[in-house]
C-alpha cells in the first residue's frame, strides 16, 4: 500500500544493473563482492534508515555527515586521549547525538522553522565542534577495533559479512518494522501527509518531531561509530557530504521528498544501487570514481520524474471517484 | 456543586468567551450549554463564528477570554489531543483526514489495536470495515482515502469522530456533502448516540434537518450570542429572524414563465457526448438564457457531466459544438477558451487559493483568460474584487484579506466570483450553494436568475431538490451515471425528479432546505 510501485522499480533498475555488471565482469556475481559492498556502505545504510523517517514525515536532516564526522573523532579522542573504556565512549556519543536530534527537533516545532535551515544550522554546528576537538586524524588502537574488524560470518563461496554489515542489516530490518508496523510508524506518514490535519486528529506533533530527528540523530551516532570501526580513526572531515548520498539513496528508494510515502526497504535498495555502481567503477579501472556521482545523479533525476508521473496519476479525478456511492 | 440538577445536566458549559483574529472579532462573551443526551443545533450566518466557537472549544484556538466546563469541571486543552482526552470528539468543517494513510489508519490514527507493540492490520482492517457498515459503506479500507470521493471521505471522517465514543460530540457541517440516504443513517446514529447520553453539537445550514434532529437551538451572530431556544417552540421565521436580525425577502416565487416560450440560440451543444467507464454517452443542448439543472444522487455522474461538459475530462466519443462550431474540449484550457466557466464542489483542493487574497482570487480566471502579457491594473482589479464582495455579500468586505482566513461559505462565494468576473458564455455550478447560509442562498439563486436573464447559459448541479425547481428550465436527470430523463416547462417538479430518480417510482423521502 505504502509507495510499493516505486519500490518495485527501485527493485527492477537494482536487479537489472547488477545483471548488466555481472555480464561485463562475471567475477561481480561473487558472494565476495557483495559481502564487500556491504559492509562498505554500512554506515550509508544506518544514515539512510534515519534519514528515511525524517523525509516521509515531511522534513529533511542535513546533519548527518557532520555528525558522523563528529563521531568519530569524539569517539577517538575518548578512547585513546581521555582514557574512556571503548563501550562508555560509544554510549556517551550516542547520547550525546540523540540529544542534539532532540534539540534540532524541538526547535524546528517551537519555532516553527523550516527543517532545512535548522539541520543546516545543525550540520555546520556539529561539523565546527569535530574541528574545535581536532583538526588532525586520530588513530584508534584500542583492541575492540581489530576485534570487531576480524569479526565475520563465513558465507559460501567466500565472502564475509562483516559486524558493521551485520550492524546495518539488523538497523534496516528494524527501522522497517518500526515504520510499517508500529502506532509510531503510522504517525510518520501522518505528519508527512499534512501536519495541521494530524495535528487535529489527536496526533501529539510536537512530540512525534522531536522523536523522529532524535531517531536520525542517533541513527547518524551510531553510523559514526561504525565508520570508525572501518577507518580504525577519527577525523574532523571524514564523512563530508554524506547526507546528499543519504538524500539520494532515500529518493532513490522510492521515497516522496515532499513526504507522506516511502518504504525503509526501498532506501536499502537505493544505497546497494549507489554501492553497485561504486564497485562497477572499482572494477572497471579506468574510469573516475566521480562517475559515481554522475550515475547517481541521473538515477535521481529519473526517480523524480518517475514519482512527479505518479503523483499525477493518482490525482487524477477517474481514479478519484471510483469509490463513489451510488 | 454535583448535586444542583442544572450543573448535573449540563455537560458542556461554556461562559463568557471571546476571540480576536488581528482586528476581526470572531466571538464576544459567548454563552454556550449543552446537556447531556441532547442535540444541539448550533446556528449563524457565515462568518457568524460558530467553526470558531467550536476551535476555541477544542483547543485549536487559545481563547482571549471565558471558560469552559464539562461536567462541571473546568478544561483549558491546549490541543486537538488534550480535547479529545477531555472526551470532546469533533469532526471540523474543513474535513481533516490524511489522504495518504489507509481508510482503516485513517479511521483509527493513534488509537490502533496493539499487541506487542504492533499494530494489528488485520484486526484493525476488520473493525474500520465494521465500522463503515454502520454508514453503509462497503470499501476497501486498506487503499489510501485519498483514493475515494468526499463523501467517502467525509462519513470517514464522522465514523471516526462518533467511534472515540466521547462524551461530547461536535459536528461541523457534517451533511455538506452527504446525500440524502446517507444523512438518514447519520442520524440514526446521532439519536443513538444522544440516547446514550452523549451530548452532541450540530451545525448546519440546512434548516430542515435542523428541525428534524435537533432538540435544542443557540444562534450566533456577529460574533455575539442572539439566543437559545427549544427546537419545537420556536417557528422557522423567528430561527431566521434571529439568525439574520431582518426578515428573509421573499425570492423562492415560481420562476417567471415570460421569456419561457420564446425559442431561445444554443449556445453549446453535445451530442453523443461521452466516455467509457466514466459516464454513459449523451446528448445536451444549452441555450443563451436558460438554466438547466442536473439532478441525481451523489455518484451518479453529475459531476462528470460537468467535468466532460468543461473540459475537465476528455471524452472519447461524441461532438460538441459551440454556437454552432464544432470544437474540441481537451483541458480545461479549451474550455476557458471557448467561454465556459466552471465552479467545482470541492473548493478546498480544486478551487481556491488559501493564501491569496480575496482580490488576487477573484481575477485569478480573468487573468488567466487576458493571458500574462495583459495583466489587470490594480484600479481595475480594485474595482472588479469590491464589485462582487458587495454583490454576494462577502463578508468581511476586505478583499485584501487571506481567503483562507474566511468561513467556509464565504470562501465558497469567492469561487463563484471569480468565474462571475471572466463573463463567460457557459457557466457549470456545481453545488453552488453548498455551505451558504440561508440568507446568501436566497442572493444566489437571484444571482443565477439574473445572469440568466442577461443571456447566460447555466449549468447547475444541485443536491437540493427545492432549489432545482426554482430555476431551471429544464431539468436532466442522472442514475448509474447515466442521463435518464430529461423535464423541462411544467413537469419540473420535485415528485417527478425524485421518480426518475428513483426509477422504480419507489417514493424517496427527500429533504429540502427552509
Ligand atoms: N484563522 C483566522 N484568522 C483570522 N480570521 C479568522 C480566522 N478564522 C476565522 N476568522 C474570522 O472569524 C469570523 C468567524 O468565522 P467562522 O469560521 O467561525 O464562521 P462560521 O460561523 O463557521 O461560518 P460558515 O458558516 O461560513 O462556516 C470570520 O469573520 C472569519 O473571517
Ligand atoms: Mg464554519
Amino acid at each position: 500500500m505504502k509507495g510499493l510501485p516505486p519500490v518495485l522499480i527501485t527493485a527492477i533498475v537494482l536487479v537489472a544493473g547488477f545483471a548488466l555488471c555481472a555480464m561485463q565482469f562475471p567475477n561481480i556475481a561473487s558472494t565476495r563482492v557483495v559481502g564487500n559492498l556491504l559492509t562498505d556502505n554500512a554506515f550509508l545504510g544506518i544514515v539512510a534508515t534515519g534519514m528515511t523517517f525524517v523525509i516521509i514525515s515531511g522534513g529533511i536532516d542535513l546533519s548527518v555527515g557532520s555528525v558522523i564526522g563528529f563521531t568519530t573523532v569524539f569517539v577517538a579522542l575518548a578512547i585513546e586521549r581521555w582514557g574512556m573504556p571503548p563501550l562508555v565512549a560509544f554510549v556517551a556519543i550516542l547520547a550525546l547525538s540523540a540529544a542534539f536530534g532532540a534539540a534540532m527537533g524541538a526547535v524546528i516545532h517551537v519555532f516553527d522553522l523550516p527543517p532545512f535551515i535548522v539541520t543546516l544550522a545543525g550540520m555546520f554546528l556539529a561539523r565546527g565542534a569535530s574541528f574545535l576537538l581536532s583538526t588532525e586524524s586520530v588513530p584508534i588502537t584500542a583492541p575492540v577495533y581489530s576485534t570487531v574488524s576480524d569479526f565475520a560470518l563465513r558465507l559460501p563461496g567466500g565472502g564475509r559479512l562483516t559486524a558493521v554489515a551485520i550492524i546495518m542489516l539488523a538497523i534496516v530490518i528494524g527501522g522497517a518494522l518500526l515504520l510499517q508496523l508500529t502506532r509510531f510508524g503510522a504517525n510518520v506518514y501522518a505528519l508527512g501527509g499534512s501536519r495541521a490535519t494530524a495535528s487535529l486528529m489527536g496526533v501529539a506533533v510536537g512530540r512525534m518531531t522531536v522523536k523522529i530527528y532524535m531517531l536520525s540523530s542517533l541513527l547518524a551516532g551510531i553510523a559514526g561509530i561504525v565508520f570508525s570501526f572501518y577507518t580504525s580513526a577519527g577525523y574532523s572531515l571524514s564523512a563530508v557530504g554524506v547526507e546528499l548520498d543519504t538524500i539520494a539513496a532515500v529518493v532513490i528508494g522510492g521515497t516522496l521528498l515532499t513526504g507522506g510515502q516511502g518504504s525503509v526497504i526501498g532506501t536499502f535498495l537505493g544505497v546497494l544501487i549507489q554501492g553497485m555502481i561504486q564497485t562497477y567503477i572499482n572494477f572497471d579501472g579506468t574510469l573516475s570514481s566521480w562517475w559515481t556521482k554522475i550515475a547517481t545523479g541521473v538515477l535521481l533525476f529519473a526517480f523524480i520524474a518517475l514519482q512527479q508521473g505518479l503523483v499525477a496519476l493518482a490525482r487524477r479525478p477517474v481514479a478519484k471517484r471510483a469509490g463513489a456511492v451510488s | 456543586m454535583e448535586n444542583s440538577p442544572d450543573s448535573a445536566a449540563s455537560l458542556l458549559e461554556v461562559r463568557g468567551i471571546s476571540k480576536s483574529f488581528g482586528a476581526v472579532r470572531a466571538l464576544q462573551e459567548v454563552d454556550f450549554t449543552l446537556r447531556a443526551g441532547e442535540i444541539h443545533a448550533l446556528l449563524g450566518e457565515n462568518g457568524a463564528g460558530k467553526s470558531t466557537l467550536i476551535k476555541v472549544i477544542t483547543g485549536v484556538f487559545q481563547r482571549d477570554a471565558g471558560i469552559v466546563r464539562i461536567g462541571g469541571e473546568e478544561v483549558a486543552p491546549r490541543s486537538a489531543k488534550a480535547a479529545l482526552q477531555a472526551g470532546i470528539a469533533t469532526v471540523y468543517q474543513e474535513v481533516n483526514l490524511l489522504p495518504n494513510l489507509s481508510v482503516a489508519q485513517n479511521l483509527f490514527l493513534d488509537r490502533q489495536p496493539m499487541r506487542f507493540g504492533v499494530v494489528r492490520e488485520g484486526e484493525m482492517r476488520r473493525r474500520a470495515k465494521a465500522l463503515l457498515a454502520d454508514f453503509g459503506l462497503d470499501i476497501d479500507v486498506s487503499a489510501p482515502l485519498g483514493n475515494y470521493s468526499v463523501a467517502i471521505q467525509h462519513v470517514t471522517a464522522i465514523a471516526r469522530a462518533v467511534d472515540l465514543s466521547a462524551r461530547v460530540l461536535i459536528l461541523d457541517e457534517p451533511t455538506a456533502s452527504l446525500d440524502r440516504h446517507e444523512v438518514e443513517i447519520l442520524f440514526g446514529i446521532m439519536r443513538q448516540l444522544a440516547k446514550r447520553g452523549i451530548g452532541i453539537v450540530f451545525v448546519s445550514h440546512f434548516l430542515d434537518q435542523v428541525y428534524e434532529i435537533s432538540d435544542r437551538i443557540t444562534v450566533l451572530r456577529n460574533g455575539r450570542l442572539v439566543g437559545e431556544r427549544e427546537t419545537a417552540s420556536l417557528s422557522r421565521l423567528e430561527l431566521i429572524r434571529m439568525m439574520l436580525g431582518r426578515e428573509l425577502a421573499e425570492t423562492t416565487s415560481a420562476r417567471a414563465s415570460a421569456g419561457a416560450q420564446t425559442a431561445r440560440e444554443v449556445c453549446a451543444s453535445f451530442e453523443g457526448y461521452g466516455k467509457a467507464g466514466y459516464v454513459a454517452p449523451f446528448n445536451l443542448e444549452l441555450r443563451h438564457g436558460e438554466v438547466v439543472g442536473l439532478a441525481g444522487l451523489l455518484g451518479s455522474g453529475r459531476t462528470e457531466t460537468a467535468r466532460l461538459v468543461f473540459g475537465a475530462e476528455r471524452p472519447d466519443r461524441g461532438q460538441a459544438r459551440v454556437e454552432g462550431a464544432p470544437v474540441r474540449l481537451q483541458s480545461p484550457r479549451d474550455g476557458v477558451r471557448h467561454g465556459f466557466g466552471y465552479c467545482p464542489e470541492e473548493r478546498k483542493t480544486d478551487g481556491i487559493v488559501a493564501e491569496l487574497t480575496v482580490r488576487e482570487n477573484i481575477v485569478l480566471a480573468l487573468q488567466a483568460k487576458r493571458g500574462l502579457h495583459r495583466p489587470l491594473s490594480r484600479r481595475e482589479q480594485d474595482e472588479i474584487a469590491s464589485r462582487y464582495v458587495k454583490m454576494l455579500d462577502i463578508r468581511p468586505p476586505d478583499p485584501d484579506r487571506p481567503v483562507g482566513l474566511l468561513s467556509g461559505g464565504n470562501q465558497q462565494k469567492v469561487l463563484l466570483a471569480r468565474w462571475l468576473a471572466t463573463s463567460p458564455r457557459l457557466l457549470v455550478l456545481d453545488e453552488p450553494t453548498r455551505g451558504i447560509d440561508v440568507g446568501a442562498h436566497a442572493e444566489i439563486i437571484r444571482l443565477i436568475r439574473e445572469l440568466c436573464d442577461d443571456g447566460l447559459a447555466l449549468l447547475v448541479i444541485s443536491s437540493e431538490l427545492d432549489e432545482i425547481v426554482t430555476y431551471s428550465d429544464r431539468v436532466v436527470v442522472l442514475r448509474d451515471r447515466a442521463h435518464v430523463e430529461e423535464l423541462a416547462g411544467e413537469a419540473i417538479d420535485v415528485g417527478s425528479i425524485l421518480a426518475a430518480i428513483a426509477a422504480d417510482g419507489a417514493s424517496v423521502a427527500h429533504e429540502g432546505r427552509a
